[in-house]
């Protein structure tokens, strides 16, 4: 089991959350063309090692989360909320 | 007959007599035996019959490596399979059965495939069932399945009950900082250095007694220890067995709370499954000790020489009288003594020559002798034993029992399951835990130490271990090195057979002989993982504890490789086998998953809805008069909408607040057509799509003031588009001031749709101006009261092509506002309509619902180009014209009638051209109803070209799964009612 500590609630099991994707991605414009999309729907590294992807608290807080976390073993380096005000107030509340 | 019992010896009650039956006859034994022990002691030798050959098995082990003695415990819907004599506690009552065997496990006439085993190696099965040479007749998976179920009939395990299981599981969980599995002398004196330490600690015990190992001692007293475990505060949890190790420290555990007891507490469940979760494990789980294959090596009266231990020091049990005991160890000696001084006639070989042990020649050791041969075939008649220089035949010495140790394997199995490997030790011939990053130790004997003071010592090791590794010391340990005899232990894995056609058994369970370790070898499967599977070495409940190291070291000789070169197969969860009773819990039945009701739901079934489940929610799905079939109903509801009015709870829908200034903004964004000029007041349509251009998900939203929103979704969709809006805001568009909130549970809904749908809501209404078609015409959307001064929301959205409104108002006023609208839409001979008179009307019309929108449908394959804004860029909108989805030969959306009107069809029926039915056709029908208002049978789906291309072409309908063909005709989706003149009225 997986445990991913919240910045909001505290560590929990991971079964609370659902896995999002790649927390990478720079999501091009709306207007961006067919190719750039393409480029940020469909093309995925496969990581051996750490990652950053995104997790959304979905049975708790709602929020969505970047987590580092190792594909190798599942060790996780660090959890920040994905947006980037809240990563402010998270970091000043430290 | 002669009891085994002897007095002055084990922990057992001899006040208290237990009543049990073992095949169908009465038995006694004591409080405190297991059912191995009570057998053994009323001089029971034959518990079981092998999985293959039939040959009668006794009690090898006294443990939870047993992998001869597994019965069926009770009867009927409590009958369960496969428990292990070794570890089941007697209890008054209890009722046992020997399996695998007919009439009986004396006497089974199955025990003739044992003469015919030759034909029954490894493989066997495989290469004579799934084809039959020379012919190949039947080659494939038909002819393998057919013979099947005669091979699982033949061989096998016992049956289960096939009943619905009568008791109840739960589910529990617990933290600390540190859980320790095992209560040898290494977890208990982890266990208490911890608790001094002041870290909260958890000790499991799969026994039901603390001491591991030390319960075979003659002088051992557990009263004392669990006494100062208890006042240090460390929660002991006996016949609890932690059966995996996950990530991040978290422990799954199992535990057996009422199988020990004749009557139990209905009140109580059976088994507890147990989620903990540590910041550190400490592993102590012992060792096993191994046999050591020779020739009949498994003739009831084989056991461990650790097992007749503990059947002597724990239970009182003297298990032979004539006993031989075979080793390569010293670990031996001592029970060689205690046996004989109990009465017993020991004689020792060791296959070493060279080693000194003290004794008091109460017993004779014959240095560098090795077991050969066991002769008997129900019992023991005498043993062939031979110099271990030269293998063959040179005296035969009588006896009851062969006692065997090949050495002991440290219990690595938690560790594996983390994927750490283990690494073989030479000098005590077994494989150590290697070091793991992850915060677990090993302690004890499962880290091969063989003496107590070692393994108290690394039980302390261990906690400062976890201590550093937790940051709470920084003191330096050291593990005692592995090890801990006298003299070194000599390999020793099997004894060759001279004669042709050995029965030389390296996994008791499965019937696997060094034989067919050979033949696999042979074979070309010489990978462990290939030898484990073609002879099944290993795989069965026991988990190959006893006999996998014999496996490899054959394979290693075979290859001329070293035991590490060859490697072993991962140990993987669950250490014992867990009930899947356990594994569900509660999640049973009812509570298999959530049920979601609507705040109606009550009042529907009162007035006499029948349910349907749409995802976890129970919807109505039609309101029969007497004696109506379903489809008498759902026509009866669909005609009467389209006469009158009807009402139908539509509450599931799901429904999202949506706050801020720049709300607008974000629902121009994520829908497909523009939203930036609807008014306050008024409500739209609205398609999601998602990032690569698919259809997501359809609804409205309803513009309630500059900044508010109330969108609906699908059912099936609400949680998912949820979600979604959230991931957006979230990562993406952190810059828009929007807040989304879900209100699904808040708001109850009803469709009220009909010609006569106005009628009946000015009788609700506090205003009846305010639903006037000018004050509010089609998609107009109105806050306002219901009669009794209900808030509601009232929007003019029809689904049924109807004039209709959809009401919503606070979940607790849900029963009043159907009072109401009931009362008044039976004044115009109104109905009730469910889920399947909603379907009939919305295929007339074709509306498209999740049948139509699978994830793979674009919004013009939906025929609803026209929701595509070309003035403003949303999501989905750069990839919904890419490659495939712009080929012109997709499937889109059409309507289908029998050519045939008397005819009907169903959904997911294939459509194809008419010379030429096959594979996927050229289409597919998605939703099909009879259309009230036709009069004959409709369908909604796809076809590739549309209707154009297919407007006056005769197509068929396949349906190969129902054995139907039909001729079809495509149609416009939209059957009735094509400008929509009703729902403008």
């Amino acid at each position: 089991m997986i445990r991913i500590n919240c910045p909001y609630c505290g560590e929990r099991d991971h079964s609370e959350f659902s896995y999002g994707g790649d927390a990478t991605i720079n999501y091009p414009s709306l207007d961006a063309s067919e190719k750039e999309w393409t480029e940020a729907i469909f093309f995925r590294k496969n990581i051996k090692g750490f990652q950053f992807e995104t997790w959304h608290h979905s049975n708790g807080c709602r929020m969505w989360l970047v987590v580092e976390r190792s594909t190798v073993t599942h060790e996780i380096k660090s959890v920040k909320p994905c947006h980037p005000d809240l990563q402010k107030v998270v970091e000043n509340n430290k | 007959m002669k009891t085994r019992r002897i007095d002055n010896y084990g922990k057992i009650n001899r006040d208290k007599i237990l009543s049990f039956r073992w095949d169908k006859k009465n038995y006694k034994g004591f409080e405190g035996d297991t059912l191995a022990s009570a057998l053994l002691a009323n001089n029971i030798g034959i518990v079981g019959r092998s999985f293959k050959y039939h040959r009668p098995r006794g009690i090898f082990s006294s443990g939870v490596e047993e992998s001869g003695a597994l019965v069926t415990i009770g009867s009927k819907d409590r009958r369960d399979p496969n428990v292990r004599a070794t570890t089941q506690e007697l209890y008054n009552g209890l009722e046992a059965f020997g399996q695998n065997a007919f009439p009986n496990v004396n006497f089974d006439l199955a025990g003739i495939n044992n003469y015919l085993g030759r034909f029954f190696a490894a493989g066997f099965y495989y290469k004579t069932f799934m084809g039959i040479p020379p012919l190949e007749w039947g080659k494939g998976t038909a002819i393998w399945m057919f013979f099947e179920k005669f091979i699982r009939k033949a061989a096998g395990m016992g049956s289960a009950s096939g009943l619905p299981d009568p008791d109840t599981y739960e589910h529990a969980h617990d933290f600390c900082d540190l859980i320790v599995v095992g209560s040898g002398p290494a977890g208990v004196a982890a266990a208490i250095e911890a608790a001094e330490k002041k870290l909260d600690v958890i000790l499991v015990e799969q026994d039901s007694l603390i001491g591991g190992n030390q319960l075979a001692e003659n002088d051992f007293d557990n009263s004392q220890i669990k006494n100062q475990l208890e006042n240090l505060g460390i929660k002991i949890m006996t016949r609890t067995t932690a059966f995996g190790l996950y990530d991040n420290c978290v422990v799954g555990l199992l535990e057996r709370v009422t199988d020990h007891i004749s009557a139990p507490n209905v009140n109580i469940p059976r088994q507890r499954f147990w989620t903990i979760r540590a910041k550190h494990i400490i592993v102590g789980a012992g060792a096993i000790e191994r046999h050591i294959a020779f020739n009949n090596n498994d003739i009831p009266g084989v056991m461990t020489v650790n097992a007749s231990k503990h059947y002597l020091n724990r239970y009182g049990v003297l298990t032979g009288k004539r006993i031989v005991i075979a080793t390569n160890n010293d670990s031996v000696y001592e029970t060689a003594h205690q046996l004989s001084e109990a009465g017993a006639n020991v004689t020792v070989l060791d296959s070493r020559t060279n080693f000194e042990i003290e004794t008091n020649k109460s017993f004779e050791i014959r240095k560098g002798y090795v077991p050969y041969n066991i002769n008997g075939s129900k019992k023991i008649d005498s043993l062939d034993i031979s110099k271990s220089e030269t293998i063959n035949k040179s005296e035969t010495i009588n006896c009851d029992q062969v006692l065997l140790s090949g050495g002991w394997s440290p219990a690595v199995h938690l560790l594996s399951h983390r994927g750490v490997k283990p690494k073989w030790d030479y000098n005590n011939a077994c494989f150590l835990p290697s070091d793991t990053k992850e915060n677990i130790t090993m302690v004890g004997s499962s880290r091969g130490l063989w003496n107590k003071n070692d393994c108290i010592a690394s039980g302390i090791a261990g906690t400062t271990d976890a201590l550093n590794r937790l940051g709470i010391s920084k003191t330096n340990y050291f593990f005692p090195k592995p090890g801990g005899w006298k003299n070194p232990i000599q390999p020793l894995y099997e004894v060759k057979y001279k004669k042709s056609r050995s029965k030389s058994f390296v996994d008791y369970q499965h019937d696997v002989t060094t034989d067919d370790v050979r033949l696999a070898h042979r074979e070309g499967f010489i990978s462990v993982e290939h030898l484990k599977r073609y002879t099944t070495l290993g795989m069965a409940n026991d988990q190959g504890k006893m006999g996998n190291i014999i496996g490899l070291s054959l394979m290693a000789e075979l290859l001329n490789k070293e035991i590490p070169e060859v490697g072993t197969t991962v140990f993987r969860p669950p250490y014992t086998p867990v009930s899947i009773g356990a594994l569900s819990g509660r999640n049973v039945g009812k509570h298999f998953r959530p049920l979601r009701v609507t705040p109606m739901h009550q009042w529907n079934i009162d007035h006499g809805a029948k349910m349907i489940e749409v995802g976890l929610y129970q919807r109505p799905w039609y309101y029969p008069k007497e004696n109506e079939t379903l489809s008498d109903s759902y026509i009866r509801e669909a005609s009467t909408v389209r006469k009158t009015v009807g009402i139908c709870d539509v509450t599931s829908l799901g429904k999202i607040a949506i706050q801020g200034s720049d709300s607008t903004e974000f629902l121009n964004r994520i829908y497909s057509n523009g939203f930036s000029k609807l008014q306050v007041g008024k409500a739209r349509y609205g398609i999601m799509l998602r990032d690569d251009g698919i259809v997501m998900d359809d609804g409205t939203s309803w513009r309630l003031a500059e900044n508010e929103y109330f969108m609906t979704t699908s059912t099936g969709e609400a949680a998912k588009v949820m979600s979604w809006l959230e991931e957006l805001l979230q990562t993406r568009w952190t810059d828009l001031n929007v807040n989304v909130t879900s209100v699904s549970e808040q708001w109850a809904g009803v469709s009220v749709a009909g010609p006569k749908s106005r009628e009946v809501l000015n009788n609700c209404v506090d205003d009846y101006l305010v639903i006037t078609n000018n004050n509010l015409p089609f998609m107009g959307v109105t806050s306002t009261f219901l009669k009794g001064n209900i808030p509601c929301r009232i929007a003019r959205i029809s689904f049924s092509g109807e004039l209709a409104f959809e009401v919503y108002v606070k979940s607790d006023f849900a029963n009043t506002m159907m009072d109401l609208l009931w009362a008044n839409a039976k004044k115009y001979d109104g109905c009730l309509y469910g889920l399947e008179a909603l379907g009939a009307l919305r295929v007339e019309k074709g509306h498209v619902t999740a049948a139509e929108l699978d994830g793979r449908v674009t919004i013009d394959d939906a025929g609803l180009s026209k929701m595509a804004s070309t003035k403003k860029s949303y999501i989905g909108s750069a990839m919904r014209k890419r490659g495939v989805l712009k080929n012109n030969d997709r499937e889109i959306l059409v309507g289908f009638f029998p050519t045939n009107l008397k005819e009907t069809f169903n959904a997911g029926t294939i459509v194809c051209e008419k010379n030429n039915i096959k594979g996927q056709g050229i289409g597919r029908i998605t939703s099909v109803t009879y259309s009230p208002e036709l009069g004959h049978w409709i369908g909604l789906g796809f076809v590739k070209g549309g209707l154009d291309k297919w407007k006056d072409t005769n197509l068929v309908g396949a349906d190969p799964v129902r054995n139907k063909q039909m001729n079809l005709k495509v149609v416009s989706p939209h059957m009735i009612d094509p400008k929509g003149e009703r729902m403008y009225a």
